[in-house]
């Protein structure tokens, strides 16, 4: 069982925003924390910067293991020297996500009453995170970005960026995401939220004063997620129908198969590491990403003459932001006039293909960095 | 880095077509080979449209920005004239609709390169009027039967598509011939392969 502390946080690389942040909902947050983690150098003109965008349950610990949870990196494939976002040719930063919890401002946060937000905290959108991103950016005296890269809701701030601040990013990596969230997406997401607000010990969201920790709503919320991050074809390699530990069915209600003890696990590994109000804010953002409503459901008008070069990844097994939800990004920036590249790369592992080894999309992402990474003088 | 091919003759023709600097599309550009060649050569402002996945990876791999998109259904998207020159080197025989195809690009770009087998070879006529068979390579292609053409069926098409040829040059193996702005009816004739400059009027 998870002990009922929140995660300590001190070994974290923290910086706090200078000004307040006026957030999509028409609040603003004083003393926003950002935590981020870097490797690389900066080059003399700060013209070597990529930031790195994690998913919903990721953190900024993209290529370097996370001393609160002791988990290794999420992307030790793409990030290093040598690697497709070299190091030792760029200087990768990475934020944890505003409304996350690894050190960021968040509703594990306190408040200014010294208390913990827990749902006093603003409902927040994938623009007030990237907002969040470009103060803090800024704060380190960095004028632009030559790159950002981002698989599922990093991509979306991939895009985000790019509508918000074209004149910012040289490029705009969105792998494996979605420019608006599918009713599908959001009904997955719901199921989420309704098995932790289920769960008494969320205390309507004060479990944190209360002591407690809505670990039961928590694992289920990622055992619903977790599903649509793999394909039927690899859960079928890995699991099949195949029982766990025993010779045959028990005739209960144990994990008698494979794939349930493997839900099981994902559940009860997330709760020691991840909060639950925040798993709510955070996939309610993604819920009201839809970047094309900000110019009548025109995708390809939010992008019009952009100079941002982009390039697009999907995977072809991916049914969480499917291929289409990536096609539709790329026809739009066509549409757009912009300079855009678009990879299917063929994967049997899902969604969560943009983690894991896939040496062509490896191949492609440094051909597209190293060229961009020329015509930018790096 | 990509280790050094050898150039296709083909390619190196259609290359020195392309303006210095034109901001070029290569439709069907497979692993891109034509488009690091014209980048290189010539500085172009390369961008291709392909339907492999497997080729895409290739030329991503080496820094040329390609989309993965069926020229069928895709091209309709580029806004008008947002390219100088559009290339289509041995992929008009795959198309479903090769027309509407060359009707795009005629939209995209005021020019336009295209480069096909010509059934119209002395050879492929013979072939099929004395044997009743299609001229090679018919089923066997692993792409499946190539839309024959002639050169002349290309000119016409491309007339009606408002695309006057200004030049057109005969290739047989690794031979490319001259490029001239008359003699159809010989080329139509001897030409195993063509390239067609073609310009809207």
């Amino acid at each position: 069982m998870p002990d009922n502390a929140p995660p300590q946080t001190s070994a974290l690389r923290v910086l706090t925003l200078p000004e307040p942040l006026k957030l999509d909902c028409g609040e603003t947050l004083d003393h926003v924390e950002i935590a981020y983690e870097s490797w690389g150098e900066p080059n003399a003109d700060r013209s070597n910067v990529i930031l790195i965008c994690h998913a919903l349950t990721g953190d900024q610990f993209a290529a370097s293991k996370n001393p609160v949870t002791g988990r290794p990196a999420w992307w030790p494939r793409l990030i290093g020297p040598g690697l497709a976002i070299d190091t030792s040719r760029y200087y990768v930063i990475a934020t944890n996500v505003l409304g996350g919890c690894m050190g960021t401002t968040g509703p594990a946060s306190k408040a200014p009453d010294g208390q913990p937000y827990g749902t006093r905290f603003p409902v927040i959108t994938i623009g007030d995170m990237v907002r969040a991103q470009r103060a803090f950016i800024a704060a380190l005296g960095i004028d632009s970005l030559f790159s950002v890269i981002g698989g599922s809701m990093g991509g979306m701030q991939a895009l985000e960026w790019a509508a918000q601040a074209p004149e910012q990013v040289f490029t705009s990596v969105p792998i494996a995401t979605s420019a608006r969230h599918s009713a599908q997406n959001i009904a997955f997401y719901e199921v989420g939220r309704q098995a932790i607000m289920a769960d008494p010990d969320w205390c309507e969201g004060n479990y944190l004063a209360d002591g407690k920790r809505p670990s039961r709503g928590l694992a289920i919320a990622r055992m619903a997620a977790h599903i649509t991050y793999v394909s039927e074809s690899a859960l079928k390699r890995k699991f099949d129908r195949g029982l766990q530990d025993r010779e045959k069915t028990s005739f209960s209600f144990d994990a008698d198969f494979q794939v349930e003890s493997y839900l099981r696990y994902q559940g009860h590994s997330f709760v020691d590491r991840f909060d639950a109000n925040s798993y709510l804010y955070v996939t309610r953002a993604m819920d009201y990403f839809d970047l094309s409503s900000r110019s009548d459901g025109r995708l390809a008008d939010v992008f019009r003459d952009t100079p941002v070069r982009f390039c697009v990844f999907s995977f072809s097994s991916d049914w969480h932001y499917p291929p289409e939800a990536n096609r539709e990004i790329t026809r739009a920036l066509i549409a757009a006039g912009a300079e855009v590249s678009y990879l299917d790369i063929q994967s049997d592992k899902g969604h969560d293909a943009f983690l894991l080894e896939e040496p062509i999309y490896e191949k492609a992402l440094a051909g597209f960095l190293s060229a961009s990474a020329e015509l930018r003088g790096i | 880095m990509v280790e050094q091919r050898t150039v296709r003759p083909d390619h190196e023709a259609i290359a020195r077509r392309v303006h210095q600097g034109a901001r070029v599309l290569d439709v069907g550009c497979g692993d891109g080979a034509l488009l690091d060649l014209l980048k290189s050569t010539r500085g172009v402002d390369a961008r291709g449209l392909e339907l492999s996945s497997e080729t895409v990876g290739i030329a991503l791999a080496r820094g040329l920005s390609v989309i993965q998109g069926d020229a069928d259904s895709d091209l309709e998207l580029f806004p008008d004239d947002s390219f100088e020159v559009a290339i289509l080197s041995q992929a008009v025989q795959q198309m479903r609709r090769p027309a509407r195809v060359l009707g795009e690009l005629a939209r995209i770009a005021p020019e336009v390169i295209v480069s096909f087998r010509n059934y119209g070879l002395w050879s492929r006529r013979l072939t099929l009027i004395r044997q009743g068979r299609m001229p090679a390579p018919g089923l066997a292609h692993e792409e499946g039967v190539l839309l024959p053409v002639t050169a002349l069926d290309m000119i016409e098409l491309a007339s009606r598509l408002g695309l006057a040829c200004v030049a057109m040059a005969p290739v047989r193996g690794s031979a490319v011939g001259e490029f001239r702005n008359k003699g159809l009816k010989r080329l139509n004739w001897g030409a195993d392969e063509v390239i067609l400059h073609l310009k809207r009027i």
